[in-house]
């Protein structure tokens, strides 16, 4: 029970993947499989910046007084991994906007039946 | 929405607010927290409220959209000729020690003006995205 | 100056093309520009393969920070390979893009195309040339954010949908990759490919590490296209413009590959990979992928369909070689990944010429043109060849090689198996020519208006042809490097 509590953030990060990565493979609706595919991206953001806490630290702002901050360097890589994140939900988004736009729907199983090629 | 008096008197007196706080974001950034990132999406709030309260359409003429694609390459040129100019003062790329006399003020100037650059691609970017999203699928007049 | 950032301009030149040529008016100054760019990079990369063919360590410290802690371009043979043939597909493609582009991409989209294209360039070269693990993060979501734009440009409707398909893969693929990263760097504490080497043998018994190592492979199969996670690659070669089509089949998987080479070898280590099931695996995807999918392309009725899952297929020779983590194998590797993006580059511009004529891919439309465009024909016949690993071509060289690791290992279904692949390459290709010259044109397309195709295509794609040829007789240069290369990725064995 202590092994769970203690590292409740990787306990946190696998349930919100979880829940993001069955999303995105379980739903037919294009603009749910990109909500999933957030959440899923999100869990990871989260996995970085609970590493990055340092027992005790503070702030990392070089101030007097203080000799332990916590590691900045996950935040400063996941500012990174965020941009990413939302250029693809940008692009995923609106290649749903004109896929929409020519099949006249969002749903998987429609477009598959409007193209047995794909 | 812009016939309701009181979203457009408490817009027009936020929006102000929102660039001065934006801009304070960027240039605060090397002694606190900020930098370009946050401050270009805070920026890009501003326009993105002036479009909810008076429609698109005016958003637009206050910043067209051949504009935001100028801002967002000049960002990012800025911040590759930056490393281009460390190159040629005898520096490796983005190594900002040697953009000014000394090594700190080098590092200080190296990264304002980097930040300028992310800070006004980031805007610019946001503001793309946004006005792709908002006109699409519906008339001119809707969006007005 | 040039000789100590060359390894550094390699990816600067083409990012800062990229947003100067996005606000460029249409016309033609975007693709004058992008093609030059494109040549000034081939011949940085040439002069970067000089250097390194040696055996010599190219490293570069961005922003003068030294490693560990800043950013670090580390080269040796084997960048410089792939970087090589990453910028020398693009040399020869940008020539080619001007007609083709024209053709099937509206007028007022072509800056933007152009500035995608060479985005897409940028993440490309930065993955081969960088040493950092999270900088090739990055770089790999730069390549794969622009081809995913890219791929959606395509003329028929299903290039949405199928470059759709292939961001939710390659999405997840990236962060499977990220959370690998994530582990190492909790573990390690560094983020430096040649740093994580050093302090990685210490931890290999931890759980975490092994936890990362199967993110980062899982996340790159999606990329690279290993079967059987290479449901997105059909659709979206054969659905993209003919031009994104052979850049993307002949960079995109090969630079996918050399990062596993990278992580598995450079990284973690081959002692690692002897105690988990790794190579293994590979051995049973890769045999069974290279069966499947040469199966499947038999049976396509499309031609850059057809071409896509001998793609798959052939992705699988590239892991075998890896599979058997001998130095004959990962030669094969190295080799049979410049070989193929030579061949699968000629085939698809070749393709993409016919599109230019007729305006689709489909066999039943192309059938019989081979007789009014011979000189297109005879590259894809050459090209085919090569595919097949005929004697006197790039191809053969590499299954050569692959056979001959084989041999070693005593992996006597494994030869059985590649003979096999080959033989169904046969059957493929021999159906592409089979339509194409002795089958009757259809009316359809009018076939007495189709001319051969113009000289601005043919002369890039024949410049590819000869590049086969070439490097069928002449393999100081790919075989060469390669042997360098792994002397520096298997150091215990020689």
């Amino acid at each position: 029970m202590k092994y769970i509590v203690e590292h409740y953030n990787y306990w946190l990060v696998i349930i919100i993947m979880m829940a993001g990565f069955y999303t995105v493979i379980s739903r037919g609706n294009l603009i749910k499989k990109i909500a999933g595919l957030n959440i899923f991206q999100v869990s990871v953001f989260l996995l970085y910046i609970s590493i990055g806490n340092v027992k005790d630290g503070a702030t990392p702002i070089i101030e007097e007084g203080i000799t332990l901050y916590s590691n900045p360097l996950p935040h400063v890589l996941i500012l990174t991994a965020i941009v990413v994140g939302v250029a693809t939900t940008a692009l995923g988004l609106a290649l749903v906007v004109r896929i929409k736009e020519t099949y006249g729907t969002i749903e998987e199983d429609d477009i598959h039946n409007q193209d047995q090629s794909l | 929405m812009k016939h309701n008096l009181i979203l457009r008197v408490v817009s027009k007196f936020l929006i102000p607010l929102i660039f001065l706080f934006a801009l304070y974001v960027q240039f605060h950034g090397d002694f606190g927290p900020g930098g370009g990132f946050q401050a270009g999406i805070i920026f890009s709030t501003g326009i993105i409220l002036y479009a909810l309260v008076f429609g698109v359409a005016s958003a637009k003429k206050v910043i067209p959209p051949y504009i935001l694609r100028a801002l967002a390459s000049l960002g990012v040129l800025i911040y590759a000729a930056t490393g281009v100019a460390s190159l040629l003062l005898g520096g490796n790329y983005l190594e900002y020690g040697v953009l000014a006399s000394t090594q700190v003020a080098g590092q200080h100037l190296g990264i304002l003006v980097i930040e300028l650059g992310v800070g006004i691609t980031v805007m610019a970017v946001m503001l793309i995205i946004f006005f792709a999203f908002a006109e699409r699928g519906r008339s001119e007049e809707e969006c007005e | 100056m040039i000789e100590s950032h060359l390894s550094l301009l390699i990816v600067v030149l083409p990012l800062l093309t990229a947003p100067i040529v996005a606000i460029l008016p249409n016309g033609r100054a975007p693709w004058l520009i992008s093609t030059l760019v494109s040549w000034s990079v081939f011949t940085l990369a040439c002069m970067q393969l000089a250097n390194v063919s040696t055996g010599n360590i190219i490293s570069y410290e961005l922003g003068g920070w030294a490693p560990p802690w800043g950013i670090e371009y580390r080269i040796d043979a084997a960048n410089a390979l792939v970087a090589l043939i990453v910028s020398g597909i693009a040399a020869v493609i940008f020539p080619y893009a001007l007609k083709s582009v024209e053709k099937e991409i509206p007028e007022q989209q072509h800056s933007l195309f152009y500035a995608a294209f060479m985005l897409c360039l940028t993440g490309l070269l930065g993955i081969t040339q960088t040493g950092d693990i999270f900088n090739l993060f990055v770089f790999l979501e730069i390549s794969s954010l622009s081809s995913y734009a890219l791929i959606s440009l395509g003329q028929q409707r299903q290039a949405l949908t199928a470059s759709y398909q292939y961001l939710i893969m390659g999405s997840i693929g990236a962060t499977f990759f990220l959370i690998g990263v994530g582990l190492l760097y909790a573990m390690t504490g560094t983020l430096n490919m040649m740093d994580l080497a050093q302090r990685l043998p210490e931890l290999y018994e931890h759980r975490t590490i092994h936890t990362a190592f199967a993110f980062i492979m899982v996340g790159f199969a999606l990329k690279l296209a290993l079967f059987p996670l290479h449901l997105w690659l059909p659709n979206a070669y054969t659905y993209a413009p003919s031009v994104v089509t052979a850049f993307l089949s002949a960079t995109a998987t090969k630079v996918a590959v050399y990062v596993m080479l990278r992580v598995i070898f450079s990284v973690f280590g081959f002692s690692f990979i002897e105690n988990t099931p790794t190579d293994e695996l590979f051995l049973i995807l890769c045999v069974v992928g290279i069966l499947m999918m040469s199966f499947y392309a038999v049976y396509q009725q499309d031609s850059k369909r057809l071409l896509s899952y001998s793609s798959v297929a052939q992705v699988g020779y590239m892991m075998l070689g890896i599979g058997f983590g001998s130095v004959l194998g990962l030669t094969a590797t190295l080799v049979h990944l410049f070989n193929h993006a030579l061949m699968k580059g000629a085939l698809f511009m070749a393709i993409g010429a016919l599109v230019y004529r007729v305006g689709s891919s489909r066999l039943e439309h192309l059938s019989g043109l081979g007789k009014h465009m011979p000189w297109t024909f005879a590259a894809i016949v050459i090209g085919g060849l090569s595919l097949i690993g005929v004697p006197g071509t790039a191809g053969f060289i590499s299954k050569w090689y692959l056979v001959l690791a084989a041999i070693e290992k005593q992996y006597w279904l494994i030869v059985v198996v590649i003979l096999l692949g080959s033989l169904l390459a046969v059957i493929y290709v021999w159906k592409l020519i089979e339509t194409l010259y002795f089958k009757s044109e259809n009316d359809s397309i009018q076939p007495e208006t189709i001319k051969e195709a113009p000289l601005m295509l043919l002369i890039p794609t024949w410049v590819l042809v000869f590049a086969n040829v070439y490097f069928g007789f002449n393999t100081e240069l790919t075989v060469g490097t390669a042997e360098q290369a792994i002397k520096l990725l298997l150091p215990g064995v020689n």
